[in-house]
């Protein structure tokens, strides 16, 4: 858009003579003038929608949250809001649950993010290759991204369920008893990573596939020159062209699994899911959010939760920066 | 110059899409602040589709009540929208008296958060005190649902006097009695006799089966029986030290402890899967909980069940709902009709010849359909005698707002020493601290 710009303003400014203005060239200086107008301005009409909408679904709600986390507000009158000041952060601070839901979120999430992203490498690597029916392969492994969370989550809850799930029935022809898998501590941790992992694997496949096609064969070429096997030449020249990617992918992951919210919720579903388990054993952030404004009732301490993981993301974006620059810096 | 005046329209153009797509975008958002409500008045023809949002099992499907309404008025049909749980259920019910959006005609409300409703969103509902004659009803249960001022905003539907369902085969396979006289009389003295029957039947179980389904439900028994339950009158909570809590919470641990239950979080997947499978030999049983029963044990277990009295003859009432008329809706005078004519004696009596909910309109008492009524899935037991019998003589509760959340959490962490052997102070600690937020 930029680069138009000057042909386009000697386009539109014509010769001027202020001395004499016929009718018709006063018309071409008004014209002008709202040419130029257009051009300053236009652009900020191009994009206001996009910060209208943003503002209105992004901005306000966010800041009308941190409000309400400052207030007691209840599920049964919105109406009346009374200043607490700090008192609702000091509550979730205090509260035992707060934490396990911090780590389950964590344990959730590095359990999670950790085999997805190298799956997704792998099929990256192997969708590279010369494949017959390629876009087909590419448009299958893309398909659980397609799927809602709600259907997936139900699907995999029967694969799941203790009583005549698809997986305790595999396990039994093998000769295990049957795990009552959400309601281990591990068992429904595991669960919900699988979840989360079956969805996302080829979501991350493909961008890692757009990237590793921008490598240059060049490199390629010159490696197997050098003698470097096909593994060398994934460790040595792919592995090093997609680390910008790499990272990318791990900083939509994160804040993906931060968000982490249908899958546990749908996992055992009813009143169990909505408190992460009968021990809070998978209850993660969301869940607690969830659980704190809507089952019972107090939006403040809720509101105040939201925060608390806009800061834990702050934070683990920090830390991603700084170890991005620090790879980066060790790179060269 | 005819390239320069296209090109000069299409950039005039183009900041007036622009201008128009926000005011577009701009009535949008106003837009979401409108209300928008599911109920619409008569149609041209005078025909109204009213709708009635409730939860778990009502009954009114089962009775083809709503056909029948639609039958005797033919402009009106009604609408059902159940939602599976209660807990999922109310707090829909909350954010769409919050936004004045998305109300049913009729929505259904259950005792442990009819306290809550009248305390802080009676306005929201229509007065029935004109509309429904108060005075039929067990004094208590419309009690429950009058506000300060007076109105009443709920018309009772069901009350849950409590009874003991049992299964008779596997009673008979561990050596037990069948007999619904004879095994009400081992279990005369009280829950400390039931929990002593549950170790008889432990002796002699068939393998896989458990005394009960869950210990929370015992619980729940024993809380609901004493009129002091989880507030005082001042609206104090007391869960803490209130004495009836603390004898359930005992008798819970107990049952725990001696591994007489099967841990089951009631009415979920894996409880609905034990009555299907006939593992649990004894399921505390509020009225209606045999209607539950009957849905998830299915026809296979048709006959093996029965209904006896309550261990010690408790009287108790555990749950129970009220149908209350949002006054933000379109047709409430005939959402009102309907009401009034669903919690009437002969409806509430077809509903109980249904599905065993119990009616709590005091008219439907001496109606035949309840008095003998006999449910032919529980081996004919003569329920309409048990229940009566019970109802009579339940204590006069004292209600709080989150008496339900409050409910809710001690029955996990009953089944949490059920299932992972969690030590009875290590779980009460637990459930105290979920109360504590809850009520905070």
């Amino acid at each position: 858009m930029a680069t138009s710009t000057p042909t386009r303003d000697a386009y539109a400014t014509p010769p001027r003579e202020p001395q004499k203005q016929p009718p018709s060239e006063r018309r071409q200086l008004w014209r002008s003038r709202l040419w130029r107008f257009d051009d300053k301005a236009s652009p900020y009409a191009y994009i206001a929608p996009f910060f209208l909408v943003f503002g209105a679904f992004g901005l306000y709600p966010l800041l009308y949250t941190g409000w309400i986390a400052l207030h007691r507000v209840e599920m049964t009158g919105l109406d009346s809001m009374e200043w607490v000041g700090w008192e609702n952060f000091d509550k979730i601070l205090h509260d035992p649950e707060f934490w396990t839901s911090v780590s389950n979120t964590f344990l959730i999430g590095v359990i999670s993010t950790v085999p997805q992203l190298l799956v997704a490498l792998g099929l990256a690597h192997l969708l590279n290759y010369r494949l017959r029916a390629s876009t087909f392969w590419r448009t299958v492994i893309l398909t659980p991204y397609a799927t809602s969370v709600a259907s997936a989550a139900l699907v995999f809850a029967l694969v799941f369920r203790a009583d005549g799930g698809l997986l305790n029935w595999a396990l039994g022809l093998v000769g295990f008893d049957d795990t009552n898998w959400a309601n281990g501590h591990w068992t429904s941790k595991i669960a919900i990573s699988v979840i989360v992992i079956w969805r996302w694997t080829g979501y991350n496949a493909l961008i890692y596939l757009a990237a590793m096609q921008a490598v240059p064969n060049d490199l390629y070429e010159a490696a197997s020159l050098d003698g470097a096997s096909r593994w060398q030449q994934f460790r040595k020249v792919t592995i090093p062209s997609l680390r910008p990617t790499i990272l990318f992918t791990i900083v939509i992951s994160t804040i993906g699994s931060m968000q982490l919210f249908g899958e546990p919720l749908l996992l055992e579903g009813g009143a169990l899911g909505a408190t992460g388990g009968n021990e809070n054993q998978y209850e993660t952030l969301s869940i607690y959010l969830y659980n704190y404004g809507w089952n019972l009732g107090h939006l403040g301490p809720a509101a105040a939760v939201a925060w608390a993981m806009l800061a834990l993301l702050l934070i683990i974006a920090a830390a991603n920066w700084f170890i991005g620059r620090f790879v980066r810096k060790s790179a060269v | 110059m005819r390239i320069t005046r296209s090109v000069a329209g299409r950039r005039l153009r183009a900041p007036l899409v622009a201008t128009t797509g926000l005011t577009v975008t701009a009535l949008l958002l106003t837009g979401c602040g409108g209300s928008s409500d599911s109920g619409k008045g008569a149609d041209a023809d005078g025909n109204i589709t009213l709708t009635v949002a409730d939860f778990g099992q009502f009954g009114y499907k089962e009775a083809g009540l709503f056909e029948k309404y639609h039958e005797l008025n033919p402009k009106i049909t009604v609408k059902e929208d159940t939602t599976a749980e209660e807990k999922n259920y109310y707090p829909k019910l909350l954010q769409q008296l919050n936004s004045g959006s998305g109300l049913a005609d009729v929505q259904g409300i259950e005792v442990g958060r009819i306290k809550e409703i009248v305390d802080t969103k009676a306005d929201s509902f229509a007065d029935l005190s004109k509309s429904i004659g108060v005075d039929e009803w067990v004094s208590w249960k419309a009690k429950q649902a009058t506000a300060p001022s007076g109105a009443v905003i709920g018309a009772g539907t069901d009350i849950g006097p409590m009874s003991l369902c049992y299964n008779r085969e596997l009673f008979e396979k561990a050596g037990l009695p069948t007999d619904r006289t004879e095994v009400a009389k081992l279990t005369e003295g009280g829950w400390e006799d039931f929990l002593a029957l549950g170790e008889q039947y432990k002796k002699k179980a068939p393998a896989g089966t458990y005394f009960m389904d869950s210990a929370s439900a015992m619980f729940n028994a024993v809380v609901s029986s004493s009129p002091e339950q989880y507030y005082d009158a001042s609206g104090k909570p007391i869960h803490e030290k209130s004495a009836s809590v603390e004898k359930g919470w005992k008798l819970a641990a107990e049952a725990a402890s001696k591994k007489l239950t099967q841990g089951l979080a009631q009415f979920e997947d894996q409880w609905q899967a034990a009555l299907r499978k006939s593992t649990v030999a004894t399921v505390v049983c509020p009225a209606w909980m045999a209607g539950q029963i009957s849905t998830y044990a299915g026809d296979a277990n048709k006959g093996k069940w029965d209904i006896t009295s309550a261990p010690g003859n408790t009287s108790a009432n555990w749950g129970g709902s009220f149908l209350a008329v949002p006054k933000s809706g379109k047709n409430v005078a005939e959402a009102t009709k309907l009401v009034k004519w669903l919690t009437a004696p002969e409806q509430q009596a077809a509903v109980f010849k249904a599905i065993g909910v119990f009616p709590s309109n005091q008219g439907a008492y001496e109606l035949p359909d309840v008095k003998n009524a006999t449910l032919p899935y529980f081996n004919n037991a003569p329920i309409g005698q048990i229940y009566a019998d019970g109802a009579k003589s339940i204590p006069e509760a004292v209600l709080g707002p989150k008496d339900g959340v409050i409910k809710d959490s001690i029955s996990t962490q009953i089944n949490n020493m059920e299932q992972r052997g969690t030590s009875p102070d290590k779980a009460w600690d637990a459930a105290l601290r979920t109360i504590e937020k809850a009520i905070g």
